[in-house]
């Protein structure tokens, strides 16, 4: 049975697991606070989160971090759900 | 179908296009009721905007290492405890 990128318990690999802490960037906490609030206001649930997230392409996934996975995620079903219109996050990030 | 703590489920491997909390090592796996929880509101379409009723109920199934990782070198005793939804468990036989 295939299964997506997210769903990767017993995948065979030599890496180390990484234990190091690190400090969040000023944009993840930015990230938590607005998925927060979009879960608060009702305009999009963690289900929706995961999903989106394991929806990623696999090469995409695995080259992101945690939080550029729910920034991917919030923006796709934002722009799903006509909240976001397609290109309108890279155009305010251009001004 | 419902169970009760120390029953022995089998977790369902049928195929699921979309989004579901079943972890892929699991599915296909037999395990023991370890605790009954609450009933949840269903990921598996609340996932895609709908308000996932009727809530489902989940266990918390307790599984061998050994019955999961045939190379598993660790202790006998080993073992994972993972939440599942009862939609995913039939009874084992």
């Amino acid at each position: 049975m295939e299964r997506a990128a997210h769903d990767r318990g017993g995948w065979p690999t030599d890496a180390p697991i990484d234990r190091a802490e690190h400090e969040l960037a000023d944009w993840e906490l930015l990230m938590d606070a607005i998925v927060g609030s979009l879960g608060r206001s009702g305009a999009m649930n963690v289900d929706e989160l995961r999903r989106a997230i394991e929806s990623m392409e696999p090469a995409a996934y695995d080259a992101a971090s945690y939080y550029e996975r729910w920034l991917f995620a919030a923006e796709t079903i934002l722009a799903e759900k006509g909240v976001l219109s397609p290109g309108e996050l890279d155009r305010r990030m251009a001004r | 179908m419902s169970f009760t703590p120390g029953e022995r489920v089998h977790v369902s491997s049928r195929a699921h296009n979309g989004h579901h909390r079943t972890p892929g090592y699991l599915k296909g796996k037999t395990g023991t009721v370890e605790r009954v929880h609450d009933r949840f509101l269903n990921p598996e379409t609340r996932a895609y905007g709908e308000d996932g009723t009727p809530a489902q109920r989940l266990y918390l199934v307790g599984f061998e290492l050994g019955d999961l990782w045939p190379t598993y070198r660790g202790g006998a005793g080993d073992r994972l405890a993972a939440d599942v939804f009862e939609h995913w468990l039939e009874p084992a036989p």
